[in-house]
């Protein structure tokens, strides 16, 4: 049976790929954090629950000191670039489509046809697995199509990761926290807490009450990310999944999505409101926000409605 | 009942908010929430890397960068760059509603680096819209000019969020899954990420509508513009 365990292996691979490339390329910083996630996966099944958080205090360390680089691996210029893209054409993006088309059409076929049976992946993992095979398809019929040099994949993905740079293992960290809150019953603190403040039963006020913590608390945080997992520990999981019976995938998919919209709305998220201001020349800071304001309060309303529609109404 | 857990969230949110690296918030909100909770230093950092080991499929998904890069080496955001291009002609309305479009379903189909603010808007999305516009409204107040970017790069932002999350092996899914699995709720990615259709689709019909208004407004705002002569 195929398990995740196979793919921490591969992924576990490709990060010691880019600890090697970084340490050859003298960026210490670097090698050093993407060695460590590197033995994560490899390791972390096997070296228990306090070696991996001494590992995750070490990661933390060197991203908190700011040791980590962008790295400029060698690639092709900008004209290379615009000659390859007129020979190639549109079959540019057909590796890429490779990759989601592995995975969702296998999910399909695994779980709406006899080959379930055989139990070749581990159940509920079939997805991610799937992912995972059609990236080495389509690296395999990149590296074919395209012949170019040994370690280009390795290195152009050196350039994406250390552009990604720490915020790459956020996330991980993220669901990590809201372990740690669900272990020390922050939600249950919470649950109570808000049972005496929400009017007893009232589904909608609740749902109201989540969209609105996930929008408010993106906006002061700047990250969506960040929201998440208080939002869920404090209202979505304890009260609208276990309180009122709602739908579990559609309060976290869509939660997440209300929290999008105050994204589109906070100066804190430089990246996607202030620095295109400024790469626009704009007099107003916020124009660009300015322009979301009208876009994101009806969407906002649009995915309060759908939590409630949808996780309440047309489940139970 | 022991209220002092609830710091922790406090911490996530002051941190967040004063902009000290996020990895050192997240890790200590939870030690300090650990410890709140009445376990000893050595039971946090168990459980912190525990809960960190259980969630590593959530960074597995960067494994798709060498396909990527792999792919920008020959060309994929000129290739990307060239086909938002061929709309050259159209009105600034439907230019913008062709690349929100374009952008949702690259993103949804994993392909989110396509686009974005240096690559795509600065260089391109932006200065052909603002072109468009003076070519069927005439040359446009300069506080109407700064509009059309602004509401360019919204466009951006817009197609990338509300696309994104329909792709199911992105950091947000899996971020939930990871959450509500480690509240007792499995998931499976495909499960929430179809959950991302219908806000989508909203965002599309909510945003795409209010660029066409715009572009409508501005042909109101100057009627001479089309070089018609009024009585």
């Amino acid at each position: 049976m195929i398990t995740y365990e196979w793919l921490y292996i591969l992924a576990g691979a490709f990060f010691a790929i880019w600890a090697l490339l970084s340490l050859r390329d003298r960026c210490w910083g670097n090698g050093a954090f993407w060695g460590l996630l590197a033995a994560s996966f490899l390791f972390g099944s096997h070296i228990g629950d306090f070696a991996n958080g001494v590992l995750v205090l070490a990661m933390v360390a060197i991203a908190g000191l700011g040791l980590l680089k962008r790295s400029d691996p060698p690639t092709t210029t900008p004209e290379e670039r615009l000659n390859f893209s007129e020979l190639f054409g549109n079959r540019l993006f057909l590796p890429a489509l490779v990759v989601p088309v592995t995975a969702v059409v296998g999910t399909l076929l695994y779980n709406y046809t006899p080959l379930g049976e055989t139990g070749l992946f581990e159940a509920r993992r079939e997805t991610l697995i799937l992912f995972g095979v059609g990236v080495l398809v389509a690296l395999v019929a990149a590296m074919v199509w395209l012949r170019p040099p040994v370690l280009a994949p390795a290195e152009e993905g050196r350039r994406l990761l250390d552009s990604i740079g720490w915020a790459a293992i956020l996330p991980q960290m993220l669901a990590a926290l809201g372990a740690v809150f669900a272990l020390a019953g922050v939600g249950d603190v919470i649950g109570a807490l808000a049972g005496e403040v929400i009017p007893e039963n009232s589904v909608f006020v609740t749902v109201l009450v989540f969209c609105l913590g996930m929008a408010l608390f993106t906006m002061i945080m700047g990250n969506a990310f960040a929201a998440f997992p208080v939002m869920a520990a404090a209202i979505g999981i304890p009260l609208l999944v276990e309180g009122y019976g709602g739908n579990p995938a559609v309060i976290g998919a869509v939660g997440m999505l209300a929290g999008f919209c105050g994204t589109l709305l906070t100066p804190m998220a430089a990246n996607f409101n202030i620095v295109p201001a400024a790469l626009l020349e704009l007099d107003d800071q916020n124009g660009v926000i300015r322009q979301q304001v009208w876009t994101a309060i009806p969407l906002w309303v649009c995915n309060v409605a759908i939590i409630y529609v949808a996780g309440f109404w047309l489940w139970s | 009942m022991n209220y002092w857990p609830l710091l922790g969230i406090a911490l996530v949110v002051i941190g967040f908010a004063l902009r000290f690296n996020p990895l050192l918030v997240v890790v200590g909100a939870a030690v300090a929430t650990g410890l709140l909770a009445g376990l000893d230093i050595v039971a946090v950092v168990e459980a912190l890397g525990r809960a960190f080991n259980d969630n590593r499929y959530i960074s597995v998904t960067w494994i798709i960068l060498p396909v990527i890069g792999l792919l920008e080496r020959y060309g994929l955001q000129q290739r990307a760059r060239s086909l938002i291009e061929s709309v050259r002609g159209a009105t600034m309305g439907k230019l913008l509603v062709l690349y929100l479009g374009f952008r949702q379903i690259t993103a949804a189909l994993g392909m989110k680096d396509i686009g974005g603010h240096p690559q795509a808007v600065r260089p391109l999305v932006a200065p052909m819209a603002e072109a468009a516009a003076t070519k069927s409204h005439g040359a446009l107040p300069e506080a109407e000019r700064q509009k059309v970017l602004a509401m360019s790069a919204a466009t951006d932002n817009v197609g990338l969020f509300f696309g994104e999350d329909i792709f199911f092996a992105i950091a947000s899914i899996l971020l939930i899954q990871g959450v509500f699995e480690a509240a007792g709720y499995p998931l499976t990615p495909l499960q929430l990420s179809v959950w991302a259709i219908p806000t989508a689709i909203c965002a599309f019909l909510i945003h795409g509508g209010r660029i066409l208004a715009m572009d409508r407004r501005m042909g109101r705002l100057t009627p001479l513009a089309s070089g018609e002569d009024q009585p």
